[in-house]
């Protein structure tokens, strides 16, 4: 839908929606500039609760910056603090035990089905739907149940150690995430019957707000949001870290390339952790969860240093130049969201509000992770 | 029955203490109905099932202070709330519950109903208008857009029924349809007329009733999560009380509409004792259903709406108007 009439400057007026506004889910803000309903200019303002963590990265010791990582995204915190630990340990040379890559996989594959069932849930109240959400939120509560277990905290993760971790996981943890997976294919199935075939919510995710591969590759977008356009790009795939490649998974991508289109490879994304789960919990071999041999002191070699990684929301990059000494240089978190937000003022263009905010809804937000 | 004074002031306390003893409740089961489909307990701590919680909120709305934004057109802001409140508690005075229990019956009620609703949409529009705020401005508009569009087919398959009982009064249509499930509106097979498009009838009738009250998947006039809280964004206290007692009572009118026109009123479903008790079964299950569809379906886009009534609600109530009176005159 697009407005069909020419209009004069002197004829729209400017709509704020944020930095309070439910359809923004955190302190965004957007500049709204309307024709009645319909979009003329958008502008996204960002950097209401920016914390400067790249600076305290270069302040802090490495140990000591390691909790800031999971406070950048509190929905998939464990994927961010695997990228810095994954670089800092390429840099520093740490050689990592295969038990403790493991269960580093398989607690990512969880916080990331966690994640996307909030946005789930999420998305589907954008939308006007408040009942998925509850059902989201409880199935949301036994991963997060199972981390608190295991890690000690529910939310802001401070789970992994250069090197490996910080707990091991148990017999109790192994057979609960065992027990979650089926129940989990169930609740997907439930979720499919009544959200994905429901007539309204097709309507009004399909062919609204497409992206093209051109404007995904301009911003640098990934996740669902690239792969919802026909771009097969996952880092777990492309440049495998990890253990990764042990395992045998598919990426979803989808060629429609409108919301809904990101919207499913969500839902399949989670059935793909599933089967990492899966394979994670067979697989699990025995040993040691921290290196016999690691460094008192964290003091990675002159050098510049880069790992990418795949959380929730796309990837996330680290960059990491060391001087040698005891703090970073520089470090350089590239957050996916950021790149995928910006893609809504030039997107968004000639749509509706209520076509605007799904389509907000579909590039998963989370906006302390953008303004890091 | 004479209409003295009396009789008027008596029938209008009962209309009143009727539409707001069910508006706070219906708040209750809606809440509680919400809590059942999600899983959760719901309002349960004040009173036996949380049974206490409405007039608590109520005391509560009215202990707030009512907040006037600078800017506001003062008297169509304070007039707006009551103006939504107003024709849903008229309306009542002239719904026939049982044989007996009317306030006063009119032979045009059905008339009367239809010119209170319509006057409920004013006061979206007011309430938009006055707040100076630009989410309330662009939800007025687009409720007051939905209720003329869905007025249309509506009015439209009240034509249809009126035109079956030949009549305009309550009463009188209730009583055409007297007998067993048979011969209500909804399955016309031994009423005055056959026609088998009926139950099609009560469904643009009912999908009406979602549309005119506002009510999700078509509350588009206050889309939370587009427009804040839609055209009631800037009301506190007993401003937005009115509002939300409003949109409940007006639920109410639309089933008991919905109950005469098409459920056969007070007649049971085997012809047994027919009564009051039969009126408020039906009535319930109706808002039952209301309260199920908004918390299982998301909500639908302004022009997916506008197209639903313009394109295929007013052409379908439109055949069927020309087939039930084809079908008068063959039967």
């Amino acid at each position: 839908m697009s407005s069909p009439i020419q209009l004069k400057p002197d004829e729209t007026f400017i709509l704020n929606v944020g930095p309070q506004h439910p359809a923004t889910h955190g302190v965004l803000r957007v500049k709204m500039e309307m024709n009645g309903e319909y979009i003329v200019n958008a502008e996204t303002v960002i950097g209401y609760i920016h914390r400067m963590h790249e600076k305290m990265g270069e302040l802090k010791t490495y140990p000591q910056f390691l909790m800031n990582l999971s406070r950048m995204d509190y929905l998939g915190a464990l994927g961010y603090s695997h990228g810095h630990v994954l670089v800092v340990e390429k840099a520093s040379g740490i050689e990592v035990p295969e038990r403790a890559e493991y269960i580093r996989a398989i607690m990512v594959e969880l916080n990331r089905i966690a994640s996307h069932l909030f946005w789930f849930g999420a998305f589907v109240m954008d939308l006007g739907g408040f009942s998925p959400l509850m059902y989201a939120l409880q199935d949301r509560e036994h991963i997060l149940d199972m981390l608190e277990a295991v890690t000690g905290s529910r939310l802001t993760y401070c789970y992994f150690r250069y090197g490996g971790l910080y707990n091991d996981v148990d017999d109790q943890f192994v057979a609960s995430a065992r027990k979650f997976i089926p129940r989990m294919r169930k609740s997907l199935k439930k979720y499919h019957k009544l959200v994905t075939g429901n007539v309204i919510f097709r309507k009004r995710l399909e062919g609204i707000a497409p992206l093209s591969k051109e404007t995904c590759r301009k911003y640098g977008a990934s996740s669902a949001v690239a792969r919802g356009s026909g771009i097969n790009f996952d880092v777990r795939k492309n440049e495998p870290y990890s253990v990764y490649p042990e395992f045998d998974f598919d990426i979803p991508v989808y060629h429609e390339c409108d919301s809904l289109a990101r919207y499913n490879v969500r839902m399949d994304e989670i059935e793909q952790s599933l089967r990492i789960i899966e394979q994670g919990l067979d697989k699990l071999p025995g040993g040691p969860i921290m290196p016999e041999k690691k460094p008192k002191i964290i003091k990675p070699p002159e050098g510049d240093y880069y790992q990418a990684v795949e959380t929730a929301r796309g990837s996330f990059g680290v960059r990491l130049v060391s001087d040698g000494g005891k703090t970073p240089y520089r470090l350089k978190l590239r957050s996916p969201t950021y790149s995928n937000m910006h893609l809504f003022d030039e997107s968004c263009r000639g749509m509706l509000i209520m076509d605007a905010l799904a389509f907000m809804g579909s590039l998963d937000l989370v906006i302390p992770e953008i303004d890091r | 029955m004479r209409l003295t004074l009396f009789n008027v002031v008596v029938a209008v306390i009962i209309a009143i203490a009727f539409a707001a003893v069910n508006a706070a409740y219906l708040v209750w089961a809606e809440r509680r109905g919400a809590a059942r489909i999600q899983r959760r307990p719901g309002p349960n701590i004040n009173g036996p099932f949380g049974l206490l919680q409405p007039p608590l909120d109520g005391i509560k709305l009215m202990a707030k202070q009512l907040t006037i934004p600078g800017g506001a057109d003062k008297i169509l802001f304070i007039a707006a709330p009551v103006l939504a409140m107003f024709p849903a508690i008229m309306s009542f005075v002239t719904i026939p519950f049982s044989e007996n229990i009317v306030a006063k019956n009119m032979n045009v009620g059905v008339l009367m109903i239809f010119a209170f609703a319509a006057l409920g949409s004013t006061s979206l529009l007011f309430a938009g208008w006055s707040s100076r705020n630009k989410y309330a401005m662009m939800a007025s508009i687009r409720a007051v857009s939905q209720t003329v569009a869905y007025e249309i087919p509506m009015l439209i398959t009240t034509i249809t029924v009126v035109m079956i009982a030949g009549s305009m009064d309550l009463m009188e249509i209730v009583h055409q349809q007297s007998g067993s499930i048979l011969s209500w509106n909804i399955f016309p097979l031994f009423g005055r007329s056959h026609n088998i498009l009926m139950p099609m009838s009560f469904l643009i009738f009912f999908t009406c009733t979602l549309a005119e009250t506002n009510r999700a998947p078509f509350d588009l006039g206050e889309a939370e999560s587009e427009l804040v809280a839609g055209f009631h964004t800037e009301y506190g206290s007993m401003g937005f009380g009115l509002f939300f007692m409003g949109e409940y009572a007006n639920i109410v009118i639309g089933s008991c509409m919905t109950t005469i026109l098409f459920l056969g009123g007070w007649g049971c479903p085997f012809g047994l004792f027919p009564g009051v008790w039969w009126f408020i079964i039906k009535l319930y299950l109706l808002i039952a259903t209301f309260i199920w569809i908004r918390w299982t379906f998301p909500r639908t886009t302004i022009y997916g709406l506008l197209n639903l009534s313009w394109k295929i609600l007013i052409p379908l109530s439109l055949f069927n108007l020309l087939f039930t009176a084809g079908l008068l005159k063959v039967f």
